[in-house]
């Protein structure tokens, strides 16, 4: 799967793509592959806030859970709720339909220490390479 | 290759389905005597509003139903007795069939804990002498037998190095666990309030003297190890790590699930170990009956006696025993009554048996087979350590890996071989790990045919891996969905 | 040593494989100076008839002459002899945790039945594959509730399990919470008035036993709707679940949990035993312990399997929901085994039968001048009888005629010196009740009398 040159990355496998001052964020095809066969998503609700680098939700897959850490800090507009009921969408369309969260950003300068998507690439590429 | 495969015979595969499925109304599988006192509706104690009219759902079944329900489904586990079951640091030895005898006798299998105690002198000897033997075991000064399993022997550790601090000045704040460590450690660790701080191994699998100098200060409460650790390396470093901990009044916590290495050899006791736990269900053979009842006594040096969980059982002048409950520096109670008691009396009757030269044979068995599995093996897969192992070695999938066959796939082909699968993906610090304890339990004729299998298992990954990918194909059950089943969980029957 | 599988030959052949000379050069890694330099000082090598008879002696020194009244989270059943047939098939007994699903469908098919059984009884919507026994599932039930509400403040009424209490403090004591007990009414039941007053935005549980240990069932209802209205859980403690085969289950609860026991394993001297925990769906992915699912292997059959291990240790580590590795799984295969024997009539009818025995006990022993039983609230086959004076002395009496009376209660509650909390199953026969109360007799009416006489 290619990665999308519009997203921004973190170290921790979040992407997030930003359209004026909403973030869109999820996880990257890399993580859903590290996780395995997902079968369950813990997100935050509407109105809750985000600190950037800290964790606010958790995937879930049958031999793993791995914490989702926010790439921005702001506040959740909206959840992703199909992901209750079908949380297999993070295996299989995890830069799309299995977005994890709409937040409004309070600082974008915060986006400046992200990775662009041939950074987050060559990032891979190395971690793989252990 | 196929026809090298010396398959065990598929069992009786009836199709036995849920005891629900198969009861019908009226039948019943116990007789009660008649009541020789009044009859007494129930309605008349509790009221109409609060009498039950009927357990909804509950099974009604003769009882041949029950015998025949219950014997098929055991033909569909493999167990200690069917074979090598070489889980590592589970220590799947042979459960001796007298400890289940003499646990049985009436009196010890029936005296209730709180009986008085000029009662249950048997039951109370049994409790003392099961601490006396495991202390010369250990070396330790102190034990206690109240812990139901290992992790709850951790947590009451722990809470015990907690209180020692704490009456030192300083309770402190974290506790030092190796990367390599099982995982009820950290959570252990965390129940009893403090921070876990990491602890990178070295290249030998051991901890890195380095970081734990660095990472040993004065707001540390302990280290917790596993010795042997779980690449099956006994750290001969021990001694000195010992000493960095204590030079900065930390404690040395050891979790002992695997003695199976250490008993009669040497005591933890002697290379600085302050508090541990021993495992009776690994190292003592009681049985592990398809996930427990175990027993994690916990064991501990002179200086940390006062916290122990009360009662403490105590023989007086006279060679009675008791229970004393005036422990005021105790840590309190983590279980009702006085632990796994059964279990005692298992491990008691099991190193009867052995008696100190048993013990000590069965320690050198132990890792004479996991090291001749070893030689046996180190060709055909990875050695993340090339080091002699204790009771129990460590391999490495990465060959296998290059193919797209991991360990968890090599352990289910295992079962077309007639094995129980050895632990897979622990530790984690190894990648891919297969980890393989035999156990004195395992004859040299098993342990060729597991070298056998697992070498024609590599021979099978070359040639056809797809072979492997979609094992086991031998067994009642193939491979179990187990994503639907934690998506969308079904835990009980329904009609 | 006749468990060992090796001769010396093959130790020979072996030791000769690994390209070492000696035995003593696997274990180099072992600094020498820690090595052990003789045998250690243990009893034994024995053979099967010495370890017999060493433990036979011990069982002579035991009560099992005597006819047992105790109760007080420990219950004495008659066990099916065809359970221990079916526990001492080897597959079941010598198997591990069922982590190779397709080699231990026998061990998780008998959990999930299990489940099923322990969720029919308690009135909840699934329950887990056991915990080690009542005193730590009533622990890790308080835990669910802090974690399920997120507040910091659990109501304890006083009359549950004095060693229950005991633990959950153990558990509590570094993480911050606040425990705060409740007293019992007249009633025997916990005071609904006190509780009512105790409680505030910040109470995450109220834990009641019952019945409790005073024997009195509690009011689960009414104390569900004080809890649920200040947004607090309800959590249920029961240690004898035979109890619920004739009460209506408290499905109020938010989560019931508790000891097994009575179901099947042996009184033992306090363990191993089973506890169990069951709650409402709602709260399933913050529930401790082993869970086993249903599912299909891959060409459709149904098969069961461990699952939601995310939950658990060796996942999470150290944001595990609790530390628990183990279920009781020997035991509660037990349990599942005793509940299908007896079923649905029989459960049913071997309550009726210990209803019926320790009524007629307590109303034998109000007969007895001077005595009463207390409690005004209704109970199940345990209650408290109170004496004028010297309980202590009574009950050496009794033991003089072979007969554990009971617990003297003010062992754990010091308001209550000369009640004694007396438990009658249906071990126990009219005549041996008869034999007691014309002890009591004996006793309340000339107590110095009968102290000189022996």
């Amino acid at each position: 799967m290619a990665y999308p040159q519009e997203f921004l990355y973190t170290k921790d496998h979040e992407w997030i793509r930003v359209d004026e001052s909403i973030g869109t964020i999820g996880i990257t095809d890399y993580a859903q592959k590290e996780l395995g066969d997902i079968v369950f998503v813990e997100l935050p609700k509407p109105g809750e806030h985000l600190t950037v680098g800290e964790a606010f939700g958790t995937v879930e897959s049958v031999k793993a859970v791995s914490e989702i850490y926010s790439p921005v800090s702001g506040e959740v507009t909206a959840a992703n709720t199909q992901l209750q009921n079908t949380p297999e969408l993070l295996n299989t369309d995890p830069h799309g339909e299995a977005w994890l969260v709409r937040v409004q950003l309070t600082d974008r300068r915060e986006t400046e220490k992200l990775m662009t998507f041939d950074e987050y690439e060559a990032y891979i590429k190395q971690a793989k390479a252990h | 290759m196929k026809n090298r495969i010396r398959e065990a015979r598929p069992h009786m595969t009836r199709n036995e389905g849920l005891i629900f499925e198969r009861s019908s109304a009226g039948k019943c599988g116990a007789d009660l005597p008649p009541l020789d006192v009044p009859a007494l509706p129930a309605e008349e104690v509790l009221g109409a509003d609060l009498t039950r009219t009927e357990i909804a759902g509950f099974p009604e079944v003769s009882e041949l139903e029950v015998v025949r329900h219950f014997t098929r489904l055991s033909t569909w586990n493999y167990g200690v007795d069917t074979g090598l079951y070489p889980l590592g640091s589970c220590t799947m030895k042979y459960n001796p069939r007298i400890n289940e005898a003499v646990a049985r006798l009436e009196g010890l299998a029936t005296d209730h804990p709180f009986a008085p105690e000029s009662l249950v002198q048997g039951c109370l000897k049994v409790l003392f002498e099961t601490a006396r033997c495991l202390k010369e075991i250990t070396g330790m000064d102190a034990l206690s037998l109240q812990p139901a399993a290992g992790a709850q022997g951790e947590l009451t550790g722990i809470l015990m190095i907690r209180a020692w601090q704490a009456e030192r000045g300083n309770p402190r704040k974290y506790v030092l666990i190796p990367d390599s460590a099982h995982g009820t450690n950290p959570a252990s660790v965390t129940i009893s309030g403090y921070e876990v701080r990491n602890l990178k191994s070295n290249s030998l699998g051991c901890v890195d003297l380095a970081d734990l100098d660095r990472a040993m200060t004065e707001e540390v409460a302990g280290l917790m190890l596993t010795i042997p650790n779980t690449v099956g390396i006994f750290d001969s470093q021990i001694r000195r790590i010992a000493e960095l901990v204590h030079a900065k009044g930390g404690l040395v916590y050891m979790d002992g699930a695997n003695l199976n290495a250490l008993v009669g050899v040497t005591r933890p006791a002697d290379f600085g170990v302050d508090v541990m736990h021993l495992n009776l269900h690994k190292t003592f053979s009681t049985p592990h009956g398809g996930g427990g009842p175990g027993s994690g006594p916990v064991a501990v040096k002179k200086s940390l006696e006062p916290y122990l969980p009360a009662p403490v059982v105590e023989m007086d002048a006279k060679g009675k025993y008791r229970l004393n409950y005036d422990r005021p520096k105790s840590i309190g109670r983590v279980r009702a009554f006085y632990g796994n008691f059964g279990m005692a009396v298992r491990a008691l009757a099991y190193i009867l048996a052995n008696g100190p030269e048993g013990l000590r044979q069965t320690t050198e068995d132990a890792v004479l087979n996991a090291n001749y599995l070893m030689s046996g093996l180190k060709d055909v897969y990875e050695l993340p350590y090339d080091q002699p192992c204790m009771h129990e070695c460590v391999f490495s999938d990465r060959r296998q890996a290059a193919r797209g066959v991991r360990t968890g796939d090599i352990a289910k082909r295992l079962i077309d071989y007639g094995f129980h699968p050895y632990t897979t993906s622990f530790p984690l610090i190894v990648s891919g790990a297969l980890m393989i304890e035999p156990t004195e339990s395992a004859s040299k004729e098993e342990l060729d045919a597991f070298i056998d299998a697992l070498r024609s298992i590599a021979e099978e990954i070359e040639e056809d891996p797809q072979l492997v990918l979609k094992a086991p194909h031998t067994t009642r059950i193939t491979r179990l969905d187990e994503a639907t089943a934690a998506r969308k969980p079904v835990l009980r029957w329904k009609p | 040593m006749r468990y060992l599988p090796n001769s010396s030959a093959d130790r020979a052949a072996m030791l000769q494989a690994t390209g070492h000379k000696r035995i003593e050069e696997l274990f180099s890694q072992i600094p020498p100076e820690l090595q052990c330099r003789g045998p250690l000082n243990l009893p034994g090598p024995l053979s099967e008839q010495e370890i017999l008879e060493f433990f036979r002696e011990l069982a002579a020194q035991s009560s099992r002459e005597y006819v047992s009244l105790l109760g007080a989270g420990s219950y004495t059943h008659y066990r099916p002899v065809v359970i221990d047939t079916l526990l001492s098939r080897g597959e079941f007994f010598t198997a591990y945790t069922p982590y190779q699903p397709e080699i231990a469908q026998g061990t998780l098919q008998a959990m999930f039945e299990f489940q099923t059984l322990m969720a029919q009884l308690t009135g909840m919507d699934v329950c887990n594959a056991s915990l080690y026994d009542g005193s730590t599932a009533t622990t890790e039930a308080v835990l669910m509730a802090l974690r399920v509400t997120r507040r910091r403040r659990v109501l304890l009424a006083r009359t549950v399990h004095p060693e229950h209490r005991q633990v959950l403090a153990t558990y509590l004591r570094h993480q911050g919470f606040e425990l705060r007990e409740v007293p019992y009414s007249s009633s025997g039941q916990v005071d609904g008035a006190q509780l009512e007053s105790a409680m505030n935005d910040q109470t995450a549980a109220v834990v009641i036993q019952s019945p409790n240990f005073l024997g009195t069932l509690e009011p689960a209802r009414d104390v569900a709707e004080i809890a649920h209205r200040h947004g607090a859980l309800l959590v249920v403690s029961v240690t004898e679940p035979l109890s619920l085969a004739l009460t209506k289950p408290p499905s109020d609860a938010d989560i019931v949990c508790g000891e097994a026991q009575s179901f099947g394993v042996p009184v033992s001297f306090g363990g191993p035993y089973a506890g169990f925990l069951a709650a409402k769906e709602l709260y399933l992915r913050q529930m401790p312990g082993r869970l086993v699912g249903q599912t299909v292997d891959t060409e459709g059959h149904r098969g069961f399997v461990l699952t939601l291990a995310t939950r658990e240790q060796h996942i999470r580590r150290e944001k595990a929901t609790s530390n628990i590795c183990t279920n009781q799984s020997l035991c509660a295969l037990a349990v599942t085994i005793y509940l299908c024997l007896l079923g649905k009539q029989g459960l049913r009818k071997l309550a009726e039968q210990n209803l019926a025995k320790a009524h007629y006990a307590a109303r034998q022993l109000r007969g007895v001048p001077g005595a009463a039983t207390p409690f005004s609230g209704p109970h199940f086959n345990e209650f408290v009888v109170r004496v004028p004076e010297d309980a202590e002395g009574l009950l050496e009496e009794l033991l003089r005629k072979k007969i554990v009376g009971g617990l003297h209660l003010e062992r754990f509650y010091p308001e209550l010196k000369n009640h004694l909390l007396v438990c009658v199953t249906e071990t126990i026969s009219k005549a041996a009740l008869d034999r007691m109360v014309d002890v009591y007799h004996g006793f309340v009416t000339n107590p110095k009398l009968t102290a000189q006489r022996t």
